[in-house]
C-alpha cells in the first residue's frame, strides 16, 4: 500500500491545506488513525462512566488552572525560590532560542556528547535534538513512540502516542532498516528490542532531558506523568537533568494536583493513574546514592505570555497536554498530526500555535475546523475551544491597523474587498426598502445567478434563490388567513 | 532586561487591575467518590494492579519472608537487591540466614557511579517498602532513600514491593495528607510494571522499568 508521508522537512504550518489534501489519499494513515482515536475515545468513556462525577471534576480542573493564571507570576516566583532553595537550578527563557542556548551552556559545561529525552512537547517546540546536533551532541528520544518517529524522521503526530499514525508493519520495517534487526510485526519483540538499545543509551547519557506536567509552587516539585519508566530513567540514571517546561504549567499546591492527574490521565488514555508519577524536589542529597547530581528547570514563554495578555485568549493556557481534543476531533482524525505541521496538532494546536508561531505563520489553522464543538464538550478542563478558534479567526482578518494590537501577525488573512463585501452586505441587511428590492430582483432573476462561486462550488452546488422570498411567502399566507 | 524580567514584568502588567481567584478547591468533589470500607481496600487495590499484570500476594508480617523466598524460586532467581538497614531487609536476610538457600543478598551501598553496569546487567531482582497505597487506583506510594535508593524500584526486571494493609489510603488525596513535609528529593507513584501502548495501542510490558511488579501485601500489619 503506498503511503504518501509527509516528510518532517516538508512540513510547514503555511502548508496546511496542501498537506491536508495529501494526508486524505494517504489510506494507511486514515485506516491507522481512525482505529487509533475510536480505541482512545472509547477508553476514555469507559473511564469516566459517572457524569456527575466526571462533569464536577472537570469544573473543578478549569477553576484550579484559573486560579493558577490569576497569580501565575506570583506563582513562578514563589517555585523559582523553592526551588533554588532546595538546589535546583531554575533558568527563564522569552524565545525558544534563549531555551536552546541555556540547554547547550548547560551541556557544554559538563562536556556532554549524548543526551537522552523522556518525552517533552516543549523540547520538540524548541527543535532541541536539532540545535544539539548542530553543535555535535547526540540527542536521543526514549519514549518508544518518539523513538520511532525520530528513526524515520518524522514529527510527532500526537501529543501523548506520537507514532499512532504507523502500524507495527511499519515499524518492523523501520527496525529492519534502520536498526538491521531482523523484521517482525511481534510488538513485544520490538519493544524489548527497543529496551535493550536505549538501555545502553541511558547508562552513557550525560545529560537527561525531560517535560514537566506539573510544577507545584508551594512544595517546589516538577511531577512528571508516564507509563514507560523513560522519564524515571532520563531524570534519575544520568548525572544532570534538565526539565524544560512552559512558563503556565505551575500550580498553586499539592492538592490542586489531586483533580489534574486524574483528569490528565483519565483523559488522555482511559487510565485511573498512569504507571509513574516521579515527583522531583531537588538533585541527589547527602548520603544518597543515586539520583542526578544537577537538576535544571527551563521556563520557556515563547509566546505564552501574549495568550495570557488577554483575559479570553488566557484560557488556552488551562491546557494540561492530555490529547482529548484530538482524539474526538474529526478534522484531526482524518488528517492526522502531521498535516498541521505544528508541534501541536488539532484543536489545541489551532489554538496555542498562533501565539508560539504567530498567525502570519498559522494563517489557516483557525479555519481548520467545523467548529462542531467535540473538544470543547471533552476538554478536562474546559478550554472553550471553538469559541476561542472564532476569536483568533476574527484576529486573522482584522485589518492590521486596527487597535488593540492583540497578536502577533494578526490580521494575516484581511482582504480589503472581503471587509468591503462584508461592509456592503450588512448595509444590505439593514436597510428594509434596500433588502426587499434586492430580494424581489434576485428571486425574479433567479435564472441569472451564477453556477461557479469560486472554492464554495468545488464542494457544494451553488445557491439559487428560491422563486419567492421568504417574506413574500409569509405575507401572501397571512393575507390568505384573513 | 533579563528574560525572567522580561516574563514576569509582561504577566504583571496582564493581570493589572485584577485579584487572584479565590481557592476553590472542594475536597469533597476528589474524595468522596472514592471512598472504600477497610476491606475494600485491599481487595481493590489487588484487583485494580492486578488488571495491569502486577502479582499482588496477601501474606502476613511472618509470613511474607517464606513466601518471597518462594516466588522467587519458583522464578530461578537467584540473586535480590535488598536494603540490610531496613526492618524488612533484616528479616528477609535473617529467614535466608536459617534456611538453607542459594539465594544470593545484594545491598545497594555504592554510589551508582561505582557499579552502574552490574546493577544494569546483573540485578535481576529488589525488594523495597513503600510508604503507602491507594485502593482508587490500585497504587503504591514509594520513597527513595539513602537505603533504598532511586533506581532500585526502577533498574531491576523483577521489583518485589512490600506494602502494610493498615497503610492503604482510600485515594491519592487521603494520601497527600501523610506525605513527608518538606517533600523528599524524589516520591513516587507506582501503579504496576512498565508499559508501553506506543505501536498500534497494543500493550506491551516492560518498557523501559522493570517487566514485573509483585506486591506483598501484608494483612496484619
Amino acid at each position: 500500500m503506498t503511503s504518501q508521508r509527509i516528510h518532517a522537512v516538508d512540513v510547514t504550518a503555511r502548508n496546511l491545506k496542501a498537506n491536508a489534501h495529501l494526508s486524505l489519499k494517504d489510506q494507511q494513515l486514515r485506516n491507522n488513525m481512525r482505529s487509533a482515536m475510536d480505541s482512545l475515545i472509547s477508553k476514555r468513556l469507559i473511564s469516566m462512566p459517572d457524569e456527575d462525577e466526571r462533569e464536577n471534576l472537570r469544573e473543578l480542573g478549569n477553576k484550579v488552572r484559573a486560579r493558577a493564571l490569576s497569580q501565575l507570576p506570583d506563582l513562578l516566583e514563589q517555585l523559582e525560590s523553592k526551588l533554588t532553595q532546595q538546589g535546583v537550578q531554575v533558568h527563564w527563557a522569552s524565545s525558544t532560542e534563549e531555551a536552546n542556548d541555556i540547554v547547550l551552556k548547560i551541556a557544554q559545561a559538563r562536556n556532554a556528547k549524548q543526551v537522552i529525552k523522556g518525552k517533552s512537547m516543549v523540547s520538540e517546540e524548541m527543535a532541541m535534538n536539532e540545535h544539539l546536533t548542530k553543535h555535535g551532541i547526540e540527542a536521543l528520544e526514549s519514549d518508544m513512540g518518539e523513538y520511532i518517529i525520530q528513526l524515520d524522521n518524522e514529527k510527532p503526530t500526537h501529543i501523548i502516542m506520537p507514532a499512532i499514525h504507523k502500524n507495527a508493519e511499519q515499524v518492523g520495517r523501520l527496525f529492519e532498516n534502520r536498526l538491521a534487526l531482523p523484521y517482525t510485526d511481534d510488538v513485544d519483540s520490538l519493544i524489548q528490542s527497543a529496551r535493550s538499545i536505549l538501555r545502553e543509551k541511558f547508562f552513557h547519557a550525560d545529560i537527561g532531558v525531560s517535560g514537566v506536567n506539573f510544577a507545584v509552587a508551594e512544595t517546589g516539585t516538577l511531577i512528571l506523568v508516564e507509563n514507560e519508566g523513560n522519564g524515571r530513567m532520563s531524570t534519575t540514571v544520568p548525572p544532570v537533568h534538565i526539565a524544560v517546561t512552559g512558563i503556565e504549567k505551575v500550580v498553586a499546591n499539592m492538592q490542586d494536583t489531586v483533580p489534574l492527574l486524574s483528569l490528565l490521565t483519565r483523559s488522555a488514555l482511559g487510565q485511573g493513574i498512569t504507571t509513574y508519577v516521579n515527583m522531583i524536589s531537588a538533585p541527589r542529597q547527602l548520603g544518597e546514592l543515586d539520583g542526578p547530581e544537577e537538576v535544571h528547570l527551563v521556563l520557556l514563554d515563547n509566546g505564552r505570555s501574549q495568550a495570557f495578555a488577554d483575559a479570553e485568549l488566557r484560557q488556552t493556557l488551562n491546557c494540561i497536554r492530555c490529547g482529548a481534543c484530538m482524539n474526538h476531533c474529526p478534522v484531526y482524525t482524518r488528517i492526522g498530526g502531521q498535516a498541521y505541521g505544528t508541534v501541536y496538532p488539532g484543536p489545541i494546536g489551532k489554538i496555542i500555535s498562533p501565539h508560539l508561531l504567530s498567525l502570519e505563520n498559522t494563517p489557516d489553522h483557525p479555519s481548520a475546523s467545523s467548529l462542531c464543538g467535540a473538544c470543547g464538550e471533552v476538554c478536562p478542563v474546559k478550554i472553550p475551544i471553538p469559541a476561542l478558534l472564532r476569536r483568533l479567526r476574527e484576529e486573522n482578518v482584522k485589518s492590521p491597523k486596527q487597535q488593540p494590537q492583540v497578536m502577533d501577525g494578526q490580521g494575516s488573512r484581511y482582504s480589503v474587498t472581503e471587509r468591503a463585501l462584508w461592509t456592503g452586505w450588512q448595509y444590505f441587511n439593514s436597510k428594509p426598502l434596500l433588502y426587499k428590492a434586492g430580494t424581489f430582483l434576485a428571486t425574479r432573476m433567479s435564472s441569472l445567478t451564477p453556477n461557479k462561486l469560486g472554492p464554495w462550488t468545488q464542494n457544494h452546488s451553488a445557491p439559487k434563490p428560491a422563486k419567492r422570498s421568504l417574506h413574500e411567502l409569509a405575507k401572501q399566507h397571512l393575507e390568505k388567513k384573513s | 532586561m533579563s528574560a525572567r524580567d522580561k516574563i514576569l514584568a509582561s504577566l504583571r502588567s496582564s493581570l493589572a487591575g485584577t485579584t487572584p481567584i479565590p481557592d476553590p478547591f472542594d475536597a469533597a468533589l476528589v474524595d468522596d467518590p472514592w471512598r472504600y470500607k477497610a476491606t475494600e481496600r485491599v481487595t481493590r487495590l489487588k484487583e485494580l494492579m492486578g488488571a495491569v499484570h502486577s502479582e499482588v500476594h496477601l501474606t502476613t508480617e511472618a509470613d511474607w519472608p517464606k513466601l518471597l523466598h518462594d516466588l522467587l524460586n519458583q522464578r530461578k532467581i537467584n540473586k535480590l537487591l535488598v536494603a540490610p538497614s531496613t526492618h524488612h531487609g533484616q528479616a528477609f536476610s535473617t529467614y535466608c540466614q536459617t534456611h538453607s538457600t542459594d539465594l544470593q543478598l545484594l545491598a545497594y551501598e555504592r554510589p551508582i557511579e561505582e557499579w552502574k553496569r552490574e546493577l544494569f546487567d546483573e540485578v535481576p531482582a529488589s525488594l523495597t517498602g513503600t510508604l503507602a497505597g491507594i485502593a482508587a487506583t490500585g497504587t503504591l506510594v514509594v520513597q527513595p532513600s539513602p537505603a533504598e535508593p532511586r533506581l532500585m524500584s526502577l533498574v531491576p526486571p523483577l521489583h518485589i514491593a512490600l506494602l502494610k494493609a493498615s497503610q492503604i489510603h482510600d485515594n491519592l488525596y487521603q494520601a497527600q495528607q501523610h506525605w513527608p513535609k518538606p517533600m523528599p528529593s524524589n516520591l513516587l507513584l507506582i501503579s504496576g510494571p512498565s508499559k508501553t501502548a506506543d505501536i498500534e495501542q497494543v500493550l506491551a510490558y516492560g518498557a523501559h522499568g522493570p517487566k514485573d511488579l509483585i506486591v506483598l501485601i501484608m494483612e496484619d500489619a
